[in-house]
């Protein structure tokens, strides 16, 4: 059996995160995929705190983990709200289709 | 209990924000009662933070200071937040935004920069960041019927989310590494230990506020969402989010890297100088106002984070006088920009100016004046501005990067320059409507006279500055 130490919990974290901003970027197909991303780069910063805040005996770290699920819950609501009125006026979630403005 | 006495002026913001809430949901088509009732609030406020500032104290366990810095910011915040609520008037009723919860939107996003400049803590810098942006996420989509405000809406909101996903990153590190939240113990660590594999954490953290007050390279969304948004709401993204940003990265730069300043000096002097060139180069070809205006505060940015690279007392002196300067001269752009309407249709390409010195000349000569400003001409205001900055930076021996600025400066001129010459030099058009509301008037009155009479006492604006930055020894 392997021993499961901070490394490990810390290269978990850096991998979803790594996913998350990927996924941003390289994301050409819809919004709410966009959406998931964001929340993917949270739950990789949740899980670094977390791990932190175990691993050095201090409460901390588990606070602030709860503030960033509360914040997160926030955005995500905004989030989608902003993505039904553009569905409204666009008809379309297409992240090709947000090219209204440029210039 | 003591430190409740503190934090008055966020207590007084909160309550009315609750309170005006439930009058807004009671009282039918209460826009203007309510629009009226957040200005009377922003400015009993300033009063009560102006009686506030006795002292420099940290309180909660040293997680929220209210000093004289932050005091001064959180006064010239709600000037601002005062003046864009005040000449936006007329365009919130034409564009019909008039809904009750946009002077509320305005109230919670400055309780969040509240936050962000007295807090010393990530936890609370976070929490600050997170209500001032997800109020102006939504504030940028207000006019929920128009595509482009709803995609301006769209693109704020993903890349200010993936921003504070970057800048909550770099918190978990610096955490990690330094085990703890608190600015003041941060920095105990490093002064112990500089070889702690910090970098990376900082980069994070650097990224995330750079974002908010868009600096290159994070700057993408800005002119997009300058352009999209509502302009009475462009107005106040130009003002109060920029001097709360650069508040909480004087914080954090200043208390809590400031026993490291050698590892982050090289990364502010990159962003400061791409902002500059980026800011100059990307607006010569724009027609757009909104959007060059947005370019334009790209640049000034710039300017504000190359006093910072000084890394002194001096440094946020001068950066804090070039962003008041700054914040007049948008003041001024942008009530003349709400100026330019035909029978209730704004106009927002710098062709429709053409030949407005004839049938406006005393708007179209503040509006030059300011441009001339925003230049850097001297005797105006904007001289000064960039006077200060580049002067600390030649005190600090970084000629290079005052020879980058002034050479910024002098390509910017030019888009300048040009709006100047359309409004004097080319034919003229038909006339802008003259019953402009009195705010609006009010606002290029003032903003004007400050920038033009300026020169007559430069050191009034840095007096009080010094004041405020007393304790940065």
């Amino acid at each position: 059996m392997i021993d499961v130490g901070l490394g490990h919990y810390l290269g978990l974290g850096a991998v979803i995160f790594t996913i998350g901003v990927v996924g941003i970027f390289l994301n050409r197909k819809n919004v709410i995929v966009l959406l998931m991303s964001i929340e993917l780069i949270l739950i990789a910063v949740n899980i670094n705190l977390v791990s932190f805040s175990v691993y050095q005996q201090d409460i901390v770290g588990q606070v602030f983990t709860m503030f960033v699920l509360t914040v997160a819950a926030a955005e995500a609501a905004i989030g989608l709200a902003i993505l039904v009125v553009f569905f409204r006026n666009k008809g379309s979630i297409h992240v090709d289709d947000i090219n209204n403005l440029k210039g | 209990m003591n430190n409740i006495e503190f934090i008055y002026p966020e207590l007084f913001l909160i309550i009315s924000l609750l309170i005006l809430l439930i009058l807004g949901v009671y009282k039918s088509n209460s826009y203007n009662f309510i629009k009226k009732i957040t200005t009377i609030c922003f400015l009993l406020c300033i009063p009560i933070v102006y009686l506030n500032n006795i002292g420099d104290f940290n309180i909660f366990n040293n997680s929220y200071s209210v000093d004289s810095l932050s005091n001064y910011l959180k006064i010239l915040i709600l000037l601002s937040t005062v003046f864009s609520l005040m000449f936006t008037n007329d365009y919130i009723k034409i564009q019909k935004l008039d809904k009750f919860e946009y002077p509320i939107l305005i109230l919670s996003a400055v309780i969040g920069m509240f936050l962000m400049v007295s807090s010393n803590d990530l936890i609370g810098l976070y929490l600050g960041i997170e209500l001032q942006s997800l109020s102006l996420y939504v504030l940028a989509s207000i006019d929920r019927g128009s595509e482009k405000s709803t995609e301006a809406g769209v693109k704020y909101f993903v890349l200010g989310a993936l921003s504070s996903g970057l800048f909550l990153y770099g918190c978990s590190l610096l955490y990690g590494f330094s085990g703890s939240t608190n600015y003041y113990e941060i920095s105990e660590v490093f002064k112990q230990d500089t070889s702690i594999p910090i970098l990376f954490g900082i980069i994070f953290i650097i990224i995330g506020l750079a974002f908010k007050i868009s600096a290159v390279p994070f700057h993408m969304w800005s002119p997009d969402v300058y352009q999209g948004s509502p302009t009475s709401v462009t107005s106040f993204f130009a003002l109060a989010p920029k001097i709360a940003g650069l508040g909480a990265i004087i914080r954090i730069l200043y208390i809590c890297f400031g026993e490291i300043y050698e590892e982050w000096k090289s990364i502010i002097i990159f962003i400061s100088v791409a902002s500059m060139l980026l800011g100059a180069f990307a607006a010569i070809g724009q027609t757009n106002l909104k959007r060059l205006m947005a370019y334009s505060s790209i640049s000034h940015i710039g300017y504000v984070l190359a006093a910072l690279t000084v890394g002194n007392r001096d440094g946020v002196i001068s950066a804090i006088s070039y962003l008041n300067i700054y914040i007049i001269m948008m003041i001024s752009s942008f009530a003349c920009i709400l100026f330019f309407k035909r029978k209730n249709v704004y106009f927002e390409n710098i062709y429709d100016l053409s030949g407005l010195s004839k049938n406006h000349p005393l708007i179209s000569f503040c509006f030059a004046t300011t441009l001339f400003s925003l230049a850097g001409i001297p005797p105006l205001a904007g001289f000064f501005a960039k006077f200060y900055v580049f002067k600390s930076v030649v005190e600090a021996n970084m000629i290079y990067l005052a020879i980058i600025g002034l050479i910024a400066s002098v390509i910017s001129a030019f888009y300048y320059l040009r709006i100047v010459k359309i409004m004097y030099f080319d034919p003229e058009n038909e006339k802008f409507d003259e019953g402009s509301n009195i705010g609006i008037r009010f606002s290029i009155l003032f903003s004007s006279i400050i920038i033009i009479f300026y020169f007559l006492n430069p050191s009034s604006i840095l007096y009080y500055v010094e004041m405020a930055t007393k304790f940065l020894n």
